[in-house]
């Protein structure tokens, strides 16, 4: 919970000794409720004020990272329970599995293929963002093989999946530097498996089958000295884990309940790859920071990636598209131009009728600052000066032999002034953009 | 430490709303649906305030679709054009939990029939399934006011949701929609502020507010997905906090919308992207999924293979 300037100012040595470079103690608590200045630059704060200035300072949900380099991930530090109050800052790792039990070219080929699950939306690079080891053979040096094996095939950050302290302490030799996430402790071998997590400086799972048993683990997994502590809800039906996973969220959001202050890690159960994706969107939007699926299937993993760029998108700022011309299908100097705005949602919108009417075509994307036809015209950010600035910023004259655009039916209103503007001829389109594929087969031609 | 208590009490709920009539209500219907109920948000609380499980409204067309993509058209290949033979595949074969046939037909664009086809279709489908129908229209204003009306006097007493009516055009139907003892679907483009307003046109010409869906617009996953989601939680925590203009169960599009996808349709994608016939079933049921963790009530959909996926997961959560 947030400290107040006051409840800060009470632990401050109230000498107002000015050798923080403010004039008053008060003054100093108030900077430092700010987060504007910081503690340290009070050399007579007593230790005790210390550490409770810095566990208030903590945010209620802990950041975890694992992996190493450039392909370390992190999960947590969420602050809201709706996107739309804030917005989500850590996008959900997914993660998908590896049986200790491959060998060989099996086992390379599963690495490969979770290597290979990459895809580019919006301009933006998505894929799958961990690989997780299970110790499916129950062995600890099958467990280290294949931990070996991943490390070498994959840069892909690692999980290491074993209730087995020794299967641990074996993969864990195997993989040092790549600073694997231990899955998961128990409270049987908390003891055990946090001291691994010490030496080694990895991050541990906390693993039982309810909140009041993760949180007495949590915190006897702290007590051993280990602060990156992520959870995990085992052997409940989907149904007790979803209603679970919110009373988890809120407790450490809304109550700041320490004990379930860290991120979230679920493994999906699942007997088909549909189930699999259907469970972890669920996952992904009703609280899970890390989700783990056995299925490498491309088709439900770029829905499922899709999913966490949509749910972890700003709400509080319109997604735009770059303001240029975009070419769909492969136009020439004879193809339709026609203009819209850089709402993300307006273009995708347009583009995907556009490339269904199998019309090549250019579209001429006007910078609205991010928003809709209608909300641009009404707010002035659309207007014929602009349009004509941007055809001539675009150069549509050298694009197109012809002198004609398309609009937007809903700013028909505009067409004069901006045929005075740019001397093109103005053909109005259709108010609805899914009227487009049948206005550029009949209308244009 | 003692874990603390999480006392999430709220003062409203969302509105309960039954579809479809049986004999002793006036109707023909051999099942009716209800929806709603929930007194918490989403996976709020305790599993007995989720309320009642949200269902499945698989679309029937009342032409052929000719823009269908091939991995949509193929389930459906025997009886599109067919309504009746369509309508009772989704609830025979499928499982659908309602029937929405979908007025494409009657727009100027797609078709342009006349009242008396759509009345027909209307008649054929309530005689062919026994589950409640949504009955929505084109989009085309005019085009709805002059047809939709009498698809509602068709299936008058049947209790069937109709719309969908908009703040600019919704007197025609939601009067006869009263008349009929229909249910009515409001529909906002994407923006809270108008959802209410449409609730509050309609209820001022005296139509129930127990009676209304709400239809938000629908982004498809990848397409706008998370503006519908948003809105539909803020629906949601304004129907809790006791907002009686807010507090009706929610409609997506989700089938149309999904299929509208590159993601879903695109035959020569890039490598990497997998087979298009597990694409876009998998990225309808995405989409769904999705929406029904922001609390949707009523899921219009295409795809066996995505309905399949969704009824489990509906099953599972609502036991």
């Amino acid at each position: 919970m947030a400290l107040t300037g006051l409840d800060i100012f009470k632990l401050l040595p109230k000498t107002n000794c000015k050798k923080c470079g403010m004039p008053t103690c008060l003054a100093f608590a108030m900077q430092l409720a700010q987060k504007k200045a910081k503690l340290d630059k009070c050399p007579d704060v007593s230790e005790e004020a210390k550490q409770l200035l810095a566990a208030a300072a903590a945010p209620p949900m802990r950041l975890v990272k694992f992996g190493s380099g450039d392909n370390q991930v992190q999960a947590g530090q969420e602050t809201a329970l709706f996107r739309h109050e804030d917005k989500f800052y850590n996008p959900t790792v997914l993660a998908a599995t590896i049986s200790d039990k491959l060998t060989g070219t099996e086992l390379h080929n599963r690495i490969e293929a979770i290597n290979a699950l990459k895809f580019e939306r919006i301009g933006t690079k998505i894929g799958a963002k961990a690989i997780a080891v299970i110790n499916e053979s129950g062995l600890a040096d099958a467990f280290a093989a294949a931990a070996a094996a991943v490390k070498n095939q994959s840069k892909l950050a690692i999980i290491l999946v074993s209730d087995s302290p020794q299967a641990i302490a074996a993969a864990v030799s195997k993989t040092a530097g790549a600073m694997p996430l231990i899955a998961s402790a128990k409270m049987d071998t908390a003891e055990a498996i946090a001291k691994i997590a010490k030496e080694n400086n990895c991050p541990v799972v906390a693993k039982a089958n309810s909140i009041e048993a993760i949180s007495q683990l949590s915190e006897k997994i702290k007590a051993q000295g280990v602060e990156d502590i992520v959870l995990t809800l085992d052997g409940m039906n989907l149904r007790d884990q979803m209603f679970n996973l919110s009373r988890m969220r809120v407790l450490s959001l809304k109550k700041v309940f320490r004990p379930m202050g860290y991120p979230v890690i679920s493994f999906v159960k699942g007997t088909s790859c549909d189930q699999q994706a259907a469970i972890a969107t669920s996952l992904i939007c009703k609280y899970s920071n890390i989700v783990v699926v056995d299925t490498v299937e491309p088709g439900a993993w770029l829905a499922m990636l899709t999913a966490v760029m949509n749910i972890y998108s700003d709400p509080q700022k319109p997604v735009q598209v770059e303001p240029k011309i975009y070419p769909v299908g492969e136009p020439n100097e004879n193809s339709p131009l026609l203009f819209t705005t850089n709402f993300s949602l307006t273009y995708y919108t347009v583009e995907s009728d556009v490339e269904a009417s199998r019309v090549p075509s250019y579209i001429l994307v006007v910078d609205t600052e991010g928003t809709s036809v209608l909300t641009a015209y009404s707010g002035d950010k659309l207007n014929e000066k602009i349009v004509a600035e941007a055809m001539k910023k675009f150069n549509t004259e050298n694009l197109v032999k012809h002198r004609k655009l398309i609009i937007p039916g809903y700013v028909a209103v505009m067409s004069g002034k901006l045929e005075e503007a740019t001397g093109w001829e103005i053909m109005v389109g259709p108010r609805e953009s899914s009227m487009l594929p049948k206005y550029l087969q009949e209308v244009w031609k | 430490m003692p874990v603390p208590e999480v006392a999430d009490s709220f003062s409203g709920s969302v509105t309960k709303i039954t579809l479809g009539a049986a004999k002793a209500g006036g109707g023909t219907r051999t099942s009716t649906i209800t929806v709603g109920g929930s007194r918490n948000v989403v996976y709020g609380g305790a599993p007995d305030n989720a309320g009642e499980r949200p269902v499945i409204a698989m679309d029937v067309l009342d032409i052929c679709p000719d823009d269908w993509p091939d991995a949509l058209v193929e389930p459906y290949k025997d009886v599109l054009g067919n309504p009746v033979a369509w309508a009772k595949k989704c609830v025979n074969e499928f499982g659908a939990d309602l029937i929405c046939i979908k007025f494409d037909g009657i727009h100027p664009d797609k078709g342009d029939k006349d009242a008396e086809q759509a009345v027909k279709v209307t008649q054929d489908v309530l005689k062919a399934v026994g589950v409640p129908l949504v009955l929505w229209g084109s989009g085309n204003a005019d085009k709805d006011n002059q047809v939709m009306p009498k698809v509602s006097q068709a299936a008058k007493g049947e209790n069937c949701l109709v719309g969908t009516v908009t703040q600019d055009n919704y007197k025609a139907l939601t009067a006869i929609a009263l008349a009929d003892g229909h249910c009515l679907i409001t529909h906002a483009p994407l923006d809270i502020n108008i959802a209410k307003q449409i609730n509050i046109l309609v209820s001022d010409m005296g139509f129930p507010l127990e009676k209304i869906v709400t239809f938000q617009a629908t982004g498809a996953l990848g397409y706008g997905m998370e503006y519908a989601y948003s809105i539909q939680e803020r629906q949601r925590l304004a129907a809790l906090g006791g907002d009686k203009m807010m507090a009706m169960p929610v409609i997506c599009d989700v089938g149309y919308e999904a299929w509208r996808a590159k993601e879903a349709k695109l035959v020569d994608a890039p490598a990497g992207w997998g087979t298009v016939q597990d694409r876009g079933p998998m990225w309808e049921a995405t989409t769904a999924i999705c929406l029904l963790q922001a609390g949707a009530n009523i899921i219009r959909m295409r795809h066996p293979t995505a309905v399949a996926a969704v009824k489990n997961f509906i099953q599972q959560i609502w036991q």
